[in-house]
């Protein structure tokens, strides 16, 4: 996984990643190859992150925080140092990392710790190009609390319509994605910031799909909470990060209550541990945490600048292709500027979803449907799409697979 | 390849020429169900007339969007069912939801169900389908609207008397 190449334009060596990872050498329906292009939706792990994983199930499985045995100890040791690898991937203190199970269930811990402090008439502002992760939990939060949700309009590209005077001096917290997952389109998250907090209010970033593809300072953002998931920056399934300003979270109470994240408890109340143990009951998720832990070295080893040049690349290569093929309609920016490597794309005559029947007879796997933001796939006037997303092991030559594909798909449904 | 088998010609004609689409007045009862996974939408309309004590499907209209297979369903089912009584054509849904379930119980043809095309007619071209998990949902989006609308009819004939 070293980084070398006789071009400028050439940022990865896929060739020495690609052996990292066994599932992409798999044959799928008619012995075909894999071109895996849904890493929007769950990343491939590489074998330094299973073998992490396996090794902590086979040298040092023992509850974390809890036990007076060694591999308790280990156990804690390694937990806490995947939550410092963490912290320091995104330019936080340790102590603002909080475990969860997804980027999901972050979102729900702070609309749900929030509630108390939101009151009937206070505004919370979102964006019409959220996933529905960093949606449904605020239209829920604003009808708990009797509060007024609104909402930066999408712009007929997919870009954000930042609106300044949507922020009013009610507006409590305004949320908003990182990168959209289904145009890549990458938002103004330093500037949406800068105009909350001059209105007092609080911002969460969802960086789900930003976090994994480029390098990320949450200092220079200066948002208040930034919420992410392992499963799609290499690492397993089960594990997402929650990031909160040190004061922020500290304000927060408890969400889910349990073992753990107690200080004191007595039958008439209990009291709780700081943050991030607050916010973490149960028996902590220690093996994922260290998968986690090597994906950010194996990410870190790429080094996050090149990862996210060698997806710019790949995605100019596919706006490029998918602009060459007739009846092919790009649902986003037709330009790399502020945009990650999602390309949604429209195919007239044949549905998203007969699409991604023909592209998985070759091979080709991408996403289908509204990727869970129908809003956004509403206001841009479209039923549906289908959805090619790159990561670090995809080539130049899965472009060109995911181009004749689709051509192929033309053809079959008689169209071209 | 197996695309063939999934997209049979009988399904591509109903996708290109739907039949009976467009929704459509009188109507006793109307549904809008969806896919949630995939976005898919189908608005269904059913009349209900009474011939006899039996009640029968006097007219199905629909709308709907979706791709080739949840919309060549909505026209096939269409077909199927307007003009048979209400107890037979639910039958034709039931041996149609059979050939759906056909292939996750392990039948790699169907025999008995595409011998009895008699019943499904058209619909037997949906055998492909089964073999894909994800998309049997699709293939019966129109079905299960047009069961939901009828019942709802039912209901509301039974008020009415």
């Amino acid at each position: 996984m070293s980084i070398t190449g006789p071009l400028d334009t050439v940022f990865l060596d896929t060739v020495a990643i690609r052996a990292d990872f066994p599932i992409l050498s798999r044959r799928v329906r008619n012995d075909k190859a894999l071109v895996y292009l849904d890493s929007g939706a769950t990343s491939q792990k590489p074998v330094q992150v299973l073998n992490a994983e396996r090794e902590f199930y086979e040298r040092h499985n023992g509850a974390a925080h809890r036990g007076a045995h060694l591999l308790s100890e280990e156990g804690t040791e390694i937990y806490e140092g995947a939550r410092a690898k963490v912290a320091a991937f995104i330019g936080a203190a340790p102590g603002e990392v909080v475990f969860t199970k997804s980027a999901t269930e972050a979102v729900n811990l702070v609309s749900y710790s929030l509630a108390p402090s939101i009151r009937p008439g206070d505004e919370i502002l979102i964006t019409e190009i959220e996933h529905h992760a960093n949606l449904v939990p605020w239209q829920q939060l604003a009808q708990r609390a009797g509060a007024t949700l609104k909402w930066f309009k999408a712009l007929p590209d997919g870009r954000l319509d930042v609106d300044p005077s949507l922020i009013t001096g009610r507006t409590k917290l305004v949320a908003l994605t990182g990168q959209s997952n289904v145009t890549g389109v990458i938002t103004p998250l330093a500037e949406v910031a800068r105009l909350a907090h001059e209105a007092g209010a609080l911002v969460l970033a969802d960086g789900a799909q930003l976090v994994p593809h480029h390098p990320v300072d949450v200092k220079a953002l200066d948002v208040d909470f930034l919420v992410f998931s392992g499963h799609k920056m290499l690492g397993p399934l089960g594990l997402g990060v929650l990031y909160g300003k040190r004061d922020r979270l500290e304000a927060l109470p408890p969400f889910l209550a349990g073992g753990d994240m107690i200080e004191v408890v007595r039958m008439e109340g209990s009291t709780f541990q700081p943050p991030p143990a607050r916010f973490e009951p149960g028996v902590p998720p220690a093996p994922q945490a260290a998968g986690l832990a090597a994906a950010v070295d194996y990410l870190t080893a790429l080094g996050m600048d090149n990862v996210a040049a060698h997806e710019e690349s790949l995605t100019a290569h596919a706006l490029d292709a998918l602009r060459e093929i007739g009846g092919v309609r790009i649902i986003g920016p037709d330009t790399t500027k502020d945009r990650g490597g999602a390309v949604a794309f429209e195919v007239d005559g044949v549905h998203p979803h007969d699409v991604g029947q023909v592209l998985d007879e070759l091979g080709v796997a991408v996403r289908t449907g509204h990727h869970c933001a129908w809003p956004l796939h509403r206001a841009l006037g479209v039923q549906s799409s289908a959805r090619a997303t790159f990561y670090v092991y995809n080539t130049h030559d899965e472009v060109d697979a995911l181009a004749d594909a689709i051509r192929y798909a033309q053809r079959f449904f008689g169209q071209r | 390849m197996q695309l063939e088998s999934m997209y049979q010609d009988i399904i591509l004609d109903h996708y290109r020429n739907p039949h009976h689409k467009g929704l459509r007045d009188p109507f006793d009862a109307e549904v809008y169900h969806v896919n949630p996974t995939c976005g898919d939408e189908v608005t269904l309309r059913v009349l209900v007339k009474d011939a006899d004590g039996e009640p029968v499907v006097e007219d199905v209209s629909y709308d709907c969007l979706g791709c080739s297979i949840s919309q060549a369903s909505a026209s096939v089912m269409a077909d199927l069912v307007i003009g048979k009584p209400v107890a037979e054509a639910m039958r034709v849904g039931e041996a149609f939801l059979e050939l759906m379930r056909s292939a996750s119980k392990g039948q790699d043809e169907p025999d008995a169900l595409l011998d009895d095309d008699t019943v499904l007619e058209d619909a037997v071209a949906f055998a492909g389908v089964s073999k894909y998990p994800a998309r049997i949902k699709c293939a019966l989006l129109g079905w299960m609207a047009w069961k939901d609308a009828t019942a709802r009819a039912l209901a509301k004939d039974g008020e009415d008397d």
